[in-house]
């Protein structure tokens, strides 16, 4: 009753699903210059509200005077912590359970910080209107060193605080003390340690950096009054929290709140926190009845908004003579700035640093982390990084290079006697996480072979000896890493962003003609949603990718998510996709058995249709199926073909990798060149290689700039010295190189297609080659340890300390 | 101290509009004329986000007063192709999976189309060093390179053909 | 990043804007491709209520070589020094220093004049035109006067300009020899962490004329007298490059910024004025 059936490779292939590098569905408007983001958007009325900031790092503000720019023409409102103070809106409540100033209370504590709101007609008269606002300040004794945080004579930063012995995270000994938080067995580590056969002992540092997406923060506040509904169009990676965090401290009705997440231009974990220019429009709008658009300019991004790591970490590793490792201890000083606004799930105040045994079988190990207030902006956000995996995986991969030196050994040979073993899987860390998947043997020697690393050593060894006879100046270093990321954060039991359960979600809705929309929790800022989860979908429910549309971030349409970042949407969303189209599959089997007159078993999935066992001649494809469901009255099944998933994982995801740099090294310039680059990942199940090629060549550029230079860097009075794209290190398509990209795929046994999320893997496992590639340079002349980032001077202080220049 | 009456044409189009001398080109283009595709990333002419041609010339336009705009013809990403027919650089872009978030696209496209007006075919090195005003965040401009260098392909091919 | 209202002039005649400029004094300031001088005035860290636009004069733009004698008009690009083939063959240094100046959107509107004028120790025209033994062409109130390049630099931002001058053109004569711009930076886009500029004449073996000049290693471009006293009569050899980058290094008197503290940036400019002079030795 059918014509031939296409051969199933030529139905697959129409799908466009899992596997397939289908070319993006954004790309159209993206690159028409036809992208919507937040402050493309205009609308009637709309005023511009914007901050005067403070010029100090520690300071007492004695008065503020808002007359003269009241008094200029289009200034409608300046608004200040006493506007704000009846409506309980001067502070907010961070996601690392702080509290944080939404405008200065009494005096400001870092530099950047906001004072005063100037809402005028536009950004111009609103930027007059900060000029003419007068802020009498007197300056405090500034904490920039967080070593000197508890001492004596520090200056108490938290007023507001300072008598709280306990926090959020448990006992605080000292009013600039946020908490201690430990992970493993002290006693049994510190055993370990004394009676080890070699020891080796490092300060780790890992700067303070930040995510500077090309786009700034911003939102458009939108207060209804005529239907009592607010909504807020801004640059949220996770626009559900921003809706129940934003009722919570307004106080308005949950269901009175849209949140809108536009196009995002890229977020690196910037715009995942709550900032005060979004409360300010919210409140501004109210006040105004008019929309109020809030954008920050880049300095104010880099100096205001979340910055990123900041990690003193004090390391200890023991191992026997020949080279096995016994065990880890960690002491962690973490900057947190002025308030705790750290962007980890609540029962993880240092995030899921304790990820910091790697790729290695460690059998004993102990984590301490101590949060630090400071005179610094807050954030700790989880810049392209699930939660400070970024510096536990610099930390270990730092401290097997400065075993490797102790022990005499080879640093890839002691990377793989240490690997837990493909057997070992899933394998249960000493710091307490369930390892789902992995084969790192396999992955490191497919990438030494790849580089030829005997060749590059021996290379490496003749260059040497070149520069002994003064033949060259330029040293060859080789940076190797094989990192073990942990992502998807997270099961619900033990992930929550205050109190909301890290679980996300897909909602599906097939049409009469047998196209479709998906709605996911979470949201694109680039990663290309719309292309990948519609491949999920498509090998899901056998109906062609480019026949299902994609909507993400808006809270009135999408289901409840926790948002994108932390590599989370691949693992969490995507599980959740993959299983509403097994939802919508069920139903189409009973419609379809129903339709060909058979009972529900005796039909069977192929690929775009159910088809009768033993006779695939007899079928119904997905379309058929799908109009059948809005027009056949089928007993005991509901009309239509719809689904939602909510999806808590079962555990996190472990991607890994295995990199490898070769970087050229100019000794008395402290220039580096970077040869060659390879990077092998291991995401899991791929869903669409081009994707992931491109999401490793961003993130090794983000690991390079990181490396090689990035940070936000204070003067001992507070002030920020890196606040422009001149200073703060973001390389152009000149300093970057051509990146050689491979991969294993290992898949994970829980995920319902065994993807594990590939988006931060670069950042996490290319910082550590690049670093550890500078230092293998200089190995050699007696160097274990030199703090990032690594730029000229730096490197220039490594050379010249070890006697290298006349 | 008023407004000035400016004059441009922009995409092909004459305009005229009433502008502060202090208004920047990219407000200008984006706020009055609705020409949102040039962004604004860093203010300080250093990303190139804010890209666009200014008599034949890459302009940063977050660094150029509208008054230094009098009668000047400009192209922004709107007027490369239309959705029937797509410039070579935004196919290219497409297809070498040029772009992730978007937001330097429209500049670096932008950009490109004036390195390969004057140099149809460049080099590697050359689209490098001709590109190195425009940042990216997400691309590691691997393939930005790669998309470039096809689009100048391509546009040589369709000028022998034609 | 707002700049505070001024009043915008666009004349068309050098005249024009000396008139304006006697007018408006302290309060007016003149705008050639406006990249260094718009993100101050974003930053609203200069207050300017008149901008004089020099972008309307076409008497100060373009390059004119005059048999030996090489003109440039204030108004001329950095893209147009870096792509003029005439320029290019008269004096190959000024393409060779203008490509490492900015980025390409940046050079499209930065001007040499501009980049001259201003008194940015970071600016890479300056120690070039002292490279060169420029000439600056100067016209004010009081008519045209000439100003050395290498006479014209007081400190950081302070200049022989007086403030109701403009500069209209730099005039050089074509240089002979070898020659090299030597910069590190941190990346495109970034200001010289050290630059030089070098010229060298070589006769029978021995060098009969030199020229060294540094950028953003000191608050002023430094013209090294003594490195060229070092170089002149010599027959080069890799002792008379040592005293000379010595001397060169002792002229320089770099700060401390984000590019590093000073001793770094001292051992950086001996290991650039070097390179300079090795590249510039292979050319002569």
């Amino acid at each position: 009753m059918n014509e031939s059936i296409p051969p199933k490779e030529e139905r697959m292939a129409a799908l466009s699903g899992l596997g397939t590098s289908r070319k993006r569905v954004e790309d159209a408007r993206f690159t028409q210059g036809k992208g919507n983001y937040v402050d493309d958007m205009k609308m009637p009325g709309m005023l511009f509200g914007d901050f005067v900031r403070s010029p100090y790092a520690h300071a007492r503000i004695k008065s503020i005077n808002t007359e003269a720019a009241l008094s200029l023409p289009g200034v409608h409102a300046v608004l200040t912590a006493a506007d704000l103070e009846p409506l309980g809106l001067h502070w907010m409540p961070t996601l690392a359970g702080d509290k944080q100033m939404v405008l200065a209370d009494g005096k400001v504590l870092f530099q950047g910080q906001e004072v005063a709101y100037v809402v005028a007609d536009d950004r111009y008269v609103a930027d007059d209107g900060i000029q003419a606002v007068m802020v009498e300040y007197e300056e405090l004794p500034v904490l920039v060193d967080p070593f000197k945080a508890e001492l004596n004579d520090a200056p108490v930063l938290r007023e507001d605080i300072a008598d709280q012995s306990e926090g959020a995270h448990g006992p605080r000994r000292h009013p600039n003390h946020i908490f201690t938080w430990e992970s493993g067995d002290r006693a049994a580590t510190e055993s370990v340690l004394s009676e080890a056969e070699v020891m080796a002992e490092e300060m780790v540092y890992y700067h303070r950096t930040h995510p500077c997406p090309l786009e700034t923060c911003g939102c458009v506040a939108s207060m209804d009054k005529v239907n009592g509904k607010l909504t807020v169009w801004g640059t949220f990676q996770a626009p559900h929290a921003v809706r129940t965090v934003a009722s919570l401290i307004s106080g308005i009705a949950e269901h009175n709140i849209r949140i809108v997440s536009p196009d995002i231009g890229g977020g690196f974990g910037n715009k995942v926190g709550v900032y005060p220019g979004y409360i300010c429009a919210i409140v501004a709008s109210i006040v105004t009845g008019v929309p109020v658009k809030w954008v920050e300019d880049r300095m104010d991004n880099l100096m205001a908004t979340a910055f990123a790591r900041d990690y003193w970490m004090q390391g200890k590793i023991s191992a026997t003579k020949e080279g096995k490792i016994t065990g880890l201890w960690c002491h962690t000083t973490a900057d947190h700035g002025a308030f705790d606004a750290c962007a980890d799930p609540t029962k993880f105040p240092a995030g899921f640093m304790n990820i910091c045994t790697g790729s290695y079988d460690i059998p004993t190990a102990y984590l301490a982390v101590d949060g630090i207030y400071t005179n610094k902006a807050p954030g700790g956000v989880a810049y392209r990084c699930s939660f400070r995996v970024t510096e536990a995986a610099y930390f270990i991969e730092r401290m097997i290079e400065v075993l490797a030196i102790k022990l005499g050994m080879d640093a890839a040979d002691l990377r793989a006697k240490n690997f837990i073993r493909k057997d070992q899987f899933p394998y249960q860390s000493a710091l307490g996480w369930e390892y789902d998947s992995g084969d790192y043997h396999t992955s490191w020697n497919k990438a030494l072979a790849a580089v030829d690393y005997q060749g590059l050593r021996a290379e490496q060894a003749e260059r040497l000896a070149a520069f002994g006879r003064g033949e060259t100046r330029k040293l060859i270093g080789i940076g190797l890493s094989h990192f073990t990321e942990i992502v998807g954060a997270g099961p619900v039991k033990n992930c929550d962003i205050l109190g909301l359960g890290m679980f996300d979600s897909c909602e599906i809705r097939i049409h009469p003609t047998g196209s479709a929309i998906a709605r996911l929790g979470t949201i694109s800022q680039g990663q290309g949603h719309a292309t990948t989860f519609a491949q999920i979908l498509a090998s899901e429910i056998g109906i062609p990718a480019e026949d299902i549309t994609l909507e993400e971030g808006d809270t009135d349409t999408a289901p409840y998510g926790l948002g994108t970042y932390g590599s989370r949407s691949t693992p969490v969303a995507g599980a959740a996709t993959a299983m509403a189209g097994r939802k919508i599959r069920a139903k189409a089997q009973m419609i379809a058995a129903y339709l060909l007159e058979v009972h529900d078993n005796d039909v069977e999935w192929d690929v775009d249709r159910f088809s009768v066992k033993g006779a695939p001649e007899r079928f119904k494809t997905m379309k058929e199926i799908a109009f059948a469901s809005y027009n056949q009255a089928i007993p005991g099944v509901e009309p239509g073909l719809e689904a939602v998933s909510y999806y808590d994982p079962p555990n996190m995801t472990y991607p890994f990798g295995a990199y490898v740099c070769v970087m050229e090294i100019d000794v008395d310039t402290g220039t580096t060149e970077i040869r060659q680059f390879y990077a092998l990942d291991d995401c899991g199940t791929r869903i669409n290689p081009m994707i992931i090629e491109g999401q490793v060549h961003g993130g090794l550029t983000e690991a390079l700039a990181i490396a090689l230079g990035q940070e936000i860097a204070y003067d001992d009075q507070g002030n920020v010295t890196t606040g422009t794209l001149m200073d703060f290190f973001m390389p152009t398509a000149w300093e970057t190189p051509n990146y050689q990209t491979d991969f294993t795929e290992t898949p994970s046994p829980h995920h319902p297609i065994g993807a594990k999320g590939v988006g931060e893997s670069p950042n996490v496992g290319g910082v550590p080659a690049f670093s550890n590639a500078v230092h293998d340079a200089f190995k050699s002349f007696g160097l274990t340890q030199s703090h990032m980032p690594h730029d000229h001077w730096r490197i220039w202080k490594i050379a010249n300390s070890l006697g290298l220049h006349d | 101290m008023g407004k000035t009456h400016l004059k441009m044409t922009v995409n092909g189009k004459d305009v005229e509009l009433m502008a502060e001398p202090r208004q920047l080109l990219i407000h200008v283009l984006r706020e009055e004329l609705n020409l949102t595709g040039a962004h604004v990333g860093c203010e300080s002419s250093h990303c190139g986000a804010c890209t666009v041609d200014m008599n034949g010339m890459s302009v940063k336009s977050c660094t150029v007063f509208a008054a230094q705009a009098q009668h000047a013809e400009i192209t922004t990403i709107e007027g490369l192709g239309s959705p029937d027919g797509l410039h070579a650089l935004q196919e290219m872009f497409k297809e070498h999976h040029g772009l992730q978030c978007g937001y330097c696209t429209p500049g670096m496209i932008t950009r490109a189309h004036r390195l390969l007006q004057e140099n149809s075919n460049p080099s590697e090195e050359e689209v490098r060093f001709g590109i190195s005003g425009n940042l990216c965040r997400c691309t590691g401009y691997q393939n930005i390179v790669k998309a470039i260098l096809a689009a100048a392909a391509k546009m040589n091919e369709m000028k022998e053909s034609a | 990043m707002i700049a505070s209202a001024f009043e915008y002039h666009k004349p068309d005649t050098v005249d024009g804007v000396i008139s304006l400029l006697s007018k408006w004094g302290d309060d007016a300031r003149v705008v050639a491709g406006g990249h260094s001088l718009i993100p101050v005035m974003k930053q609203r860290m200069t207050d300017i209520s008149h901008l004089i636009d020099l972008g309307g004069i076409s008497e100060l733009k373009g390059v004119s070589i005059d048999g030996d004698t090489i003109t440039i008009g204030a108004m001329t690009t950095q893209h147009e020094l870096a792509t003029d083939e005439a320029l290019a063959e008269a004096a190959p240094l000024i393409r060779e220093a203008s490509l490492q100046i900015a980025d390409p959107q940046v050079r499209y509107m930065g001007t040499i004049g501009g980049n001259v004028a201003n008194g940015d120790p970071a600016n890479d025209m300056p120690g070039l035109m002292q490279t060169l033994d420029a000439t600056y062409h100067l016209t004010g109130p009081a008519g045209k006067r000439e100003v050395k390049a290498r006479d014209f630099y007081e400190a950081a931002y302070f200049t022989a300009r007086e403030d109701e001058e403009i500069l209209t053109a730099i005039s050089f004569a074509k240089p002979s020899g070898g020659f090299a711009y030597e910069k590190q930076k941190r990346k495109i886009g970034d200001y010289a962490t050290a630059a030089a500029g070098v010229m060298i004449t070589i006769v029978g073996g021995t060098c009969t004329a030199a020229s060294v000049a540094l950028t953003n290693l000191s608050d002023t471009p430094v013209y090294c007298g003594a490195a060229v006293d070092a170089l002149v009569g010599s027959s080069l050899d890799d002792t008379t490059i040592k005293v000379a980058v010595a001397a060169a290094v002792d002229a320089s008197d770099p700060v401390a910024d984000t590019r590093g503290p000073v001793d770094f940036k001292k051992y950086v400019a001996g290991v650039i004025v070097k390179k300079a002079i090795t590249s510039a030795l292979a050319r002569a």
